[in-house]
């Protein structure tokens, strides 16, 4: 024998029924383990809403385009910094807040998943900011030129992102879905209304960019207050009809931006818009009164700009909520979404490999 | 007293250490499996979940110093020699996978140009350089690297369930957080 001695058959002590309970419950805890294990990883609720099936709809509508963000696809990236003047520091106890000079990167983009698309003067236009604390904290922010944001709710997005889909016999999106779509959500249409309503810059220069999301400010003395941003442009208003594009020119509003930093840096100012009781953190859709109180903390500064292909910035996930002490998130059901998507999508793309994009070095150094 | 009884538990400090980590592992497995499925709590999920693997890094080198630094019981008399071949490799693994996980999670953040944020204002140093591929590669790593630590924490838990109800030894005595008895020697 070589196995060690008292090692006598000791499943001979058991009767066999009592032998069977004790097996099967073993395999019960076992396989109550996997099963909870399987749930929380949402395999076995496959119709539910997900990171990756949402995803899956923004490849489906846009088609796959391997190395690109699925969305924000187009956009050229830009460098500069962040002058504060330090009247964000009763706000915010951000040290992107107190006086001085802070590095930034970002990118403008166009919304969309289609990285080569033609530029359109209403397609909604984004600005991406990336602050580099100087502790090693970061803030990143996506911000587009809406006035609100067209949903409330994730799964109002991935709706929207379907019936917005051109119907393939048509070539257009389906009426008929969209005005299902839009009776559903409610919120979507009155939305909708503003955002037709809002005048529409010539281009990337003279656009304000709206957090549209709600964050929370924490002071060094630890008080709250609910904040929506906006980068307000130095650069004066236009509207689009002064400069409609050649039609020649499929990158004309991103050409325009990229002359317009050659010609000088452009510059904006940090706007921080607080709420009131009344004005609601958990929907994008509804904006807050105009007449609340606007601080100005500072001014961005752009005086680089570079393709995707060059710059740091295309491998940047510009997640809105990687935030420093003193920003955080609020109750704005978006907003942990938003994280969970740009995630997947990153996780995607940075796995793929990469093909140029559409407005190359060559126009950016032009 | 020169007649030493053979012990039959662990250190205290190590069983100690096992039930906190085997809690905080188990805990990090459904957070993290619940995380990339989540849309609405994925924030909250992510921002429990990176402190919480850097403190099983901490916790899992206290925990290899210890178990350098002390006397094991001896494997009872009930495992023969291809278990407790299996026990040891396993243990091996485990051991592994607490040091690996925490630090692919770590390296996967600085490689995708993430600030590794703790709590408030704290946050770690990037360990790697940015890198998209090598973003993708560890990302793609830490899943299958869990997926391992589940199943590894599956055998384990089987083959203590099955020496504990079906070989009746009780072998789960020696892990208890409580002293248990000596046992006495009945053939």
């Amino acid at each position: 024998m070589n196995t060690p001695k008292s090692n006598q058959t000791p499943l001979a002590g058991l009767p066999k029924a009592n032998l069977i309970v004790r097996f099967a419950a073993i395999g019960a805890v076992l396989v109550g383990i996997v099963g909870l294990f399987a749930y929380a990883g949402g395999w076995l609720t496959p119709r539910n809403l997900t990171p990756a099936s949402l995803i899956d709809t923004f490849q489906k509508v846009n088609g796959l385009h391997p190395g690109f963000r699925r969305n924000h696809a187009k956009g050229v990236c830009i460098s500069g910094y962040f002058e504060s003047n330090g009247r964000g520091v009763a706000l915010s106890r951000a040290s992107v807040f107190l006086p001085g000079r802070v590095p930034i990167i970002g990118r403008f983009s166009l919304a969309g998943g289609q990285p080569y698309f033609a530029d359109a003067p209403h397609t909604i236009r984004g600005m991406a900011i990336l602050f580099k604390l100087p502790n090693g904290e970061e803030w990143r922010t996506a911000m587009t030129n809406i006035p609100v944001f067209s949903v409330r709710t994730v799964q109002g997005f991935h709706d929207q992102l379907l019936v917005s889909a051109p119907d393939p016999t048509t070539g257009k999106p389906d009426p008929a879905k969209i005005k299902t779509f839009l009776a559903r959500y409610p919120e979507t249409a009155k939305a909708m209304e503003l955002i037709r309503n809002h005048a529409v810059s010539s281009g990337f220069d003279n656009s304000t960019y709206n957090s549209l999301n709600a964050f929370r400010f924490i002071n060094a003395s630890g008080a709250t207050v609910p904040v929506r941003w906006s980068m307000v442009p130095v650069q004066p208003f236009e509207p689009i009809s002064a400069t409609e594009p050649g039609k020649s020119d499929k990158n004309y509003l991103f050409d325009g931006l990229i002359a317009s930093i050659h010609r000088h840096p452009l510059q904006w100012h940090l706007v921080v818009t607080i709420g009131q009781p009344a004005d609601p953190t958990n929907d994008a859709t509804i904006p807050w009164s105009p007449d609340r109180q606007q601080i100005d903390v500072g001014t961005l500064t752009v005086d680089r700009v570079e393709s995707d292909d060059t710059s740091p910035a295309r491998d940047i996930n510009f997640d809105p909520l990687v935030l420093p002490d003193g920003i955080a998130g609020s109750d704005d059901p978006l907003l942990s979404p938003r994280s969970a998507a740009y995630s997947q999508s990153f996780t995607r793309r940075e796995g793929e490999p990469k093909e140029p994009g559409a407005v190359s070095t060559a126009e950016t150094e032009k | 007293m020169s007649t030493p009884r053979p012990r039959t538990q662990f250190a205290l400090q190590s069983r100690i250490l096992h039930w906190l980590m085997a809690v905080m592992l188990l805990a990090m497995l459904f957070i993290g499996v619940t995380m990339v499925a989540s849309l609405g709590n994925y924030h909250i999920l992510v921002a429990i979940h990176r402190p919480l693997g850097i403190m099983i890094l901490i916790l899992a080198v206290i925990r290899f110093v210890n178990r350098v630094c002390t006397k094991l019981p001896p494997f009872p008399p009930t495992m023969s020699r291809r278990e407790r071949f299996l026990a040891s490799s396993s243990e091996k693994l485990l051991y592994a996978l607490m040091f690996v996980l925490p630090l692919v999670g770590w390296g996967m953040l600085s490689a995708g140009h993430y600030p590794v944020v703790m709590f408030g204002p704290v946050h770690l140093p990037p360990i790697l350089p940015t890198n998209p591929t090598l973003y993708a590669i560890l990302r793609q790593s830490h899943t299958i690297l869990a997926f391992l630590l589940f199943a590894t924490f599956l055998a384990h838990l089987g083959a203590v369930l099955f020496h504990t109800l079906i070989v009746r030894d009780r072998f789960l005595d020696r892990m208890a957080i409580w002293p248990t008895r000596y046992r006495k020697n009945k053939s």
